[in-house]
């Protein structure tokens, strides 16, 4: 699969940001402490840190799911709170976690077209985007099936397909890999690539260090509702930025580890950390 | 003491082809079965027919034979298999009751059924929660609850019910490393103190070499390996059939092709 075919034609990537970010559930839960994040148009960044961190209530006021109790939210440089939900819909796609919450239709056609209708595509143009975005994550053979006779991990794919088609600017992806097997983390890999190679901005929440490392220019490790580390996988994953990433729980891949072991500096994934064992032998 | 397969094959009510062709695998009490393969292999309905729940609850046809201790699932009622054997669904929502309005009740809802006095139940509850680290939760709504929160309740429900053999359909899917690293831990600690049999459906391979005492390959609803875990982790048509070898595997391969040498790191 190529870039383009991944991303398709769409747009370019939008700028998001949060500065002083809080979040209080109305259970009283204070989920988001004081979040400072600035993401570039673009931008190709992960989001980790523990089961409870704040990462997915975080993503969620990008498209306006949730609005900050506290500091404020940008999409393309103005704030969520004086824009339509239905503008944020177009600007922001949002993968949710679990796939079940997001599917509704009766038939992959009709729920893939269900987003990008809403956008304002219909007729021929409607049909070939909904083929392209089936295409991209591999259900094109499922077009006419139901989709709770799909398993799992095609029902993840689907979910995806449904925002791929909306073609936003910007597209959020909550554990993409979940339940995905070996050659289903590789077409992820391979869709966030795409859609960072069109220019899109991509933000997506994972708890799989490896494929965070070999994914994403950017991480931004959570704790507590708070940014804690936030660098290129290099950084990020560097010895000296252990004891931080420990005291949220996180390992950094094997890669840097045994690079580290090495004497290599930061090799955070595994064809770094193979380039630094050849260039030294 | 066993789950055996004998000859099974499994389709679904109204499917042309059957997701089980043909499995003979033996789960014995006391140890942990990995089970890896792609996505559509078979792994999930594997899960489903080792508990009897298919087909007594899921239509489909059954052919060969599956056992818990000798007890046939095809002719077993209900209450015989739930004493038999705790599941754990792929997806944690799908399990949950629905009808509790805590997750001190829902965690309580399996072994309530078994008719428990309500001071074991207590106990096991508490212990079940206490074990998974979820004891904060047991106030908290279960339909409110985080993709990760939600799959710790779904399987303390599953602890509670203390059966002889539990079967985990990716258990840790949704964990963060930690409450990863802390189901690997329990479940251990069950098969060594219970000597409670458990069969686990993994992706995650890494988690698999610690945990395994042998594991099974499924591609197209057959079992194409089965062995000694780290024998199985390091077969080299591991990648053929869908599946990422354990780092250390990975690298040390990667390495051995580019000629240089890997020092060794604890895992």
């Amino acid at each position: 699969m190529s870039a383009a075919e991944a991303a398709g034609p769409g747009p370019r990537g939008v700028a998001l940001a949060c500065e002083s970010v809080g979040f209080v559930y109305p259970d009283g839960t204070q989920a988001l402490e004081a979040v400072d994040l600035a993401v570039a148009p673009g931008a190709r960044v992960a989001l980790v840190g523990q089961n409870g961190s704040g990462k997915s209530t975080l993503v969620r006021h990008f498209n306006g799911l949730l609005r900050a109790t506290r500091g404020r939210v940008m999409v393309d440089g103005r704030e969520v709170g004086v824009r339509h939900v239905a503008e944020l819909a177009r600007l922001v796609g949002v993968v949710f976690q679990n796939p079940d919450r997001q599917i509704f239709s009766g038939r992959v056609r009709a729920e893939v077209a269900f987003g990008a209708r809403n956008v304002g595509l219909s007729g021929h143009a409607l049909e070939e985007r909904v083929v392209a975005a089936l295409t991209t994550v591999g259900l094109e053979s499922n077009i006419d099936d139901n989709p709770y006779d799909l398993g799992y991990s095609k029902r993840k794919l689907l979910a995806l397909a449904s925002i791929l088609a909306m073609e936003t600017p910007a597209v959020v992806l909550d554990e993409p890999t979940t339940g995905q097997d070996a050659r289903g983390v590789a077409r992820v890999q391979a869709i966030v690539a795409g859609l960072a190679s069109a220019g899109r901005t991509v933000i997506a929440i994972s708890h799989d260090m490896r494929f965070v490392a070999e994914t994403f220019e950017r991480v931004v490790v959570m704790r507590a509702g708070m940014v804690v580390l936030d660098g290129s996988p290099a950084e990020v994953f560097a010895e000296p930025s252990w004891p931080v990433l420990a005291s949220t729980y996180l390992e950094p891949p094997l890669a840097a580890r045994v690079g580290a072991a090495a004497g290599l500096g930061s090799t955070p994934s595994e064809s770094s950390l193979i380039e630094g064992l050849a260039a030294r032998a | 003491m066993t789950i055996a397969f004998e000859g099974v094959r499994y389709g679904y009510a109204g499917a042309r082809q059957p997701a089980l062709d043909g499995i003979d695998l033996v789960l014995h009490s006391g140890s942990v079965l990995g089970v890896v393969g792609a996505n559509e292999s078979g792994k999930s309905t594997l899960c489903l027919v080792a508990a009897g729940l298919a087909p007594a609850t899921i239509a489909g046809r059954l052919d060969g034979t599956v056992t818990i201790d000798g007890l046939s699932t095809a002719g077993a009622r209900p209450y015989e298999l739930a004493q038999r054997c705790g599941v754990l669904f792929q997806n944690p929502v799908t399990q949950l009751s629905g009808t509790a309005s805590t997750v001190w009740e829902e965690v309580a809802f399996a072994p309530r059924n078994l008719g428990l006095a309500l001071d074991d139940v207590v106990d096991r509850v508490e212990l079940a929660l206490a074990d998974l680290g979820i004891g904060g939760l047991a106030a908290r709504d279960p339909q409110r609850l985080s993709g990760g929160q939600a799959q710790l309740v779904a399987l303390a429900g599953v602890i509670a019910l203390r059966p002889p053999y539990l079967v985990l359909d990716e258990p840790t899917s949704q964990l963060d490393p930690r409450g990863t690293n802390l189901v690997s831990d329990i479940l251990a600690g069950l098969v060594e103190a219970t000597g409670a049999g458990i069969l686990i459906v993994e992706h995650k391979t890494d988690l698999l070499a610690r945990m395994a005492n042998r594991i099974a390959v499924l591609e197209t609803g057959r079992v194409v390996a089965e062995g000694p875990g780290k024998e199985v982790l390091a077969d080299p048509r591991l990648e053929d059939w869908g599946i990422s070898p354990p780092s250390g595997i990975r690298i040390a391969r990667a390495a051995a092709a580019a000629g240089v040498s890997v020092p060794e790191v604890a895992a």
